[in-house]
């Protein structure tokens, strides 16, 4: 089962380190992670997808919250949450008609084009992690050069809390 | 304000612990804890000086737990630093409170790979409840302050402080604070009358409830609360190893501890129970055997400081988190306004009470004069009800715990958790420096003494006078066991000759060593120990082939035990 956890943490150096080893001692998986600092700087924000059966995801949380550093654990409700990860694909263009097709894909999923060259193309995508997932299988065919994700970001919805 | 002062780092350090009421601290000097060295020549701080710096870590971890206060271990950084992270991680493991101070190198030499430099904030992570490193010598009151707090709350547990050798220097303008705040720090949920409740109507309503007391029973020293419920509700109790002497090990419903080698009578009631109320443990797996089959047809009622606990490794079908002394006051008073009080045995009772008394007449021991149930019933009937017993870990480890009854609660001690061989002597020193009237003893193997000796160098200059109970096999015992159970006795890297002499090797310390091979020479031995000035080691030779029976082996559960044949 996929979760996705938003942390609130001091915004102190080492806490991804604590963070990120308390995963590794406890043998959890971090599908990914991202940090950024909050609205007032003395906190950051990482939002973190793992995944695992209901009593490990319960048991991430539990440790997580038990870090004193952690201010406060959340596990989000994807269906109750607004959540985007930012993604950048180079792709491969083999003939004339690729440029073309490649642009398409990219309107479909709302993806833009940058750095449009006559052998590659680069998208930049802002979506789920399953609809980058699914762009990535479309764009494969056209040859993708080198990809890079971000990590979710999330946001739970008003009234969801 | 008045209590703002100039003052350097390193006795900024000192007044703060001074402060906390810190009257002794164990540890060994270096290169970059030299200022703080030199602050015990100006203040009233008492240094005891250990010969390695792990021992240093397992003094102030036998001291803390048995003041129920941190103790503090000083190191120096590099090997000095890497040296106590053995003892932190002992600490970490059986939650006892310890605040370990690290010298480092000078802030602006970290990451150059200094001499002497160590990442032990990197490294000591996983093992700590919390680590500082103040990077400003104004830090230093409030970090001990909130060092000392986050130690001793909650789940107890060690927290280092690693301070930079300029930030010791430096002067600054120090504020020691009454108050602070740790935004993320929880220690305590409030007592959980309904759950209490909740608690009360299952332990009723089921045929075969039993208590299992865990360390966090003795923790939160919740002796009186655990007596007046198992004797309002007619409950046996057993025990964790780490909760051992939780409950009066002579009480009539006390069957001892669970697990690996648990008394058979423990194991037997505990594996037909139908409900447990779980106080203070984290379900060990030595402890427990394997998770499924322990909590097959049994309701768990789980009782614990730490909500983390809750479901780790078993499912509870009700959970009580918070202070364990807390919540059970709360059931002792419910109790007593819906005056429930059971008077009459029931046919679970009886089955307990014959349970034991067979497993007491027939469990079959060593026939030899020197087994290892006669020597440890000699100590018990020698040894004055409220000492200290602290043990290594091997054979004699549970051999103390199948054969030593602790009467009083809260007398015994040893690394259950991590399992760290050569805990016991130092944590011994710790305990008799926390509580200098009682005899303190350290049932010792001669592999574990071997990790730790030269703290006889301790006890003696520093007029420690503790006995060290040395049941010498002359073997790695506990593996020799397993090689002989589990490898076909092939004997591998456990045979440990007749070296040292431990006699000899006490009396070079300047220890007294007295060797005993027969009952009589032991219960002399015993007596001079008691009423030595200086710390004792005595050497019990005994048969190296003496298994320690019962046994559940690794991945079985606690119905399965390898009996004697």
């Amino acid at each position: 089962m996929w979760a996705i956890l938003s942390l609130l943490v001091e915004n102190k150096p080492g806490i991804l380190f604590k963070v990120t080893h308390l995963f590794r001692a406890r043998d959890f998986n971090i599908d990914s992670i991202s940090v950024g600092v909050t609205e007032n700087p003395e906190y950051s924000k990482m939002t973190i997808t793992t995944f695992g059966d209901e009593k490990q995801i319960a048991q991430i949380v539990k440790q997580l919250d038990k870090m004193i550093d952690t201010v406060k654990v959340e596990r989000l409700d994807e269906h109750k949450t607004v959540y985007r990860e930012l993604s950048i694909f180079k792709i491969k263009l083999s003939n004339a008609n690729d440029s073309m097709e490649v642009n398409k894909l990219a309107n479909a999923y709302g993806g833009k084009v940058h750095d449009v060259k006559k052998e590659s193309i680069m998208v930049e995508l802002t979506a789920t992690p399953d609809q980058i997932k699914a762009f990535e299988e479309l764009a494969k065919p056209f040859g993708i050069i080198d990809v890079a994700r971000t990590g979710v970001a999330a946001l739970q919805r008003s009234g969801a809390e | 304000m008045n209590n703002m002062e100039n003052m350097i780092g390193a006795k900024a350090l000192m007044t703060a612990m001074e402060k906390e009421g810190v009257k002794e601290v164990f540890g060994l000097p270096g290169g970059a804890n030299l200022p703080m060295y030199d602050e015990f020549a100006r203040c009233n701080i008492r240094h005891i000086l250990a010969r390695h710096e792990q021992s240093a870590a397992h003094m102030a971890d036998g001291f803390g737990r048995v003041s129920r206060k941190p103790g503090v271990c000083f190191a120096t950084s590099g090997p000095g630093a890497t040296n106590i992270l053995t003892g932190i991680a002992t600490a970490q493991a059986d939650s006892a409170p310890m605040v370990a101070v690290t010298g480092q190198v000078p802030t602006p030499m970290i990451g150059k790979d200094a001499f002497q430099e160590s990442d032990i904030i990197g490294m000591a992570n996983p093992v700590v409840k919390y680590a500082f490193q103040p990077r400003h010598a104004s830090e230093i009151p409030e970090v001990v302050k909130k060092g000392f707090f986050i130690a001793e709350t909650g789940r107890p547990g060690p927290v280092l402080i690693d301070i930079p050798k300029d930030v010791q220097q430096n002067e600054a303008e120090m504020v020691f604070p009454d108050e602070f705040k740790i935004q993320g720090y929880h220690p305590w949920a409030d007592p959980d009358i309904v759950a209490v409740e909740k608690a009360i109507d299952m332990l009723l309503h089921s045929q075969k409830p039993v208590i299992l007391a865990g360390g966090g029973t003795i923790i939160s020293s919740a002796f009186a609360e655990l007596q007046a419920i198992a004797e309002a509700l007619m409950l046996p109790v057993v025990t964790t190893f780490k909760g051992k002497g939780a409950f009066p090990e002579n009480h009539p419903l006390s069957l001892g501890p669970i697990g690996m080698h648990g008394h058979a009578e423990a194991n037997k009631i505990m594996s037909e129970a139908d409900c447990v109320l779980a106080i203070g443990t984290r379900f060990s797996d030595r402890s427990v055997g394997t998770f499924e089959e322990f909590e097959r047809n049994l309701k768990i009622i789980h009782m614990d400081v730490d909500p983390a606990e809750i479901g780790k490794n078993q499912t509870a079908q009700l959970a009580v988190v918070g202070d364990v002394q807390m919540n059970l006051r709360i059931m002792v008073k419910l109790l007593l306004q819906k005056a429930i009080k059971k008077t009459e045995e029931t046919p679970w009772v009886k089955h307990v009470k014959e349970t034991k008394s067979y497993w007491q007449e027939n469990l079959k021991l060593h026939p030899g004069e020197m087994g290892a149930a006669k020597i440890l019933r000699k100590l018990r009937e020698i040894l004055p009800k409220e000492s200290i017993i602290t043990t290594e870990v091997g054979q004699h480890q549970m051999w103390a715990s199948l054969f030593y009854d602790v009467i009083q609660p809260g007398t015994f001690f040893s690394s259950t958790g991590l399992g760290t061989m050569g805990w016991g002597f130092p944590a011994a020193i710790g305990a008799k420096v926390a509580k200098p009237d009682v005899p303190v003893v350290d049932i010792a193997g001669d592999g574990s003494f071997a990790m730790t000796e030269n703290s006889l160098a301790t006890a003696v200059l520093e007029d420690i006078p503790v006995i060290v109970f040395v049941l010498n096999n002359f073997t790695l015992g506990m593996v020799a066991q397993w090689q002989r159970t589990f490898y076909d006795r092939r004997m591998i890297g456990v045979d440990q000759g007749h070296c040292p002499d431990y006699v000899k090797l006490a009396q070079s310390y300047g220890a007294q060593g007295i060797r005993a091979q027969s009952m009589d020479e032991l219960d002399k031995a015993i007596r001079d120990a008691l009423s030595s000035d200086v710390a004792t080691v005595i050497d019990i030779p005994i048969d190296p082939e003496e298994d320690v029976l019962p046994f559940v082996a690794p991945g079985t559960s606690l119905k399965d035990m390898i009996l004697p044949s």
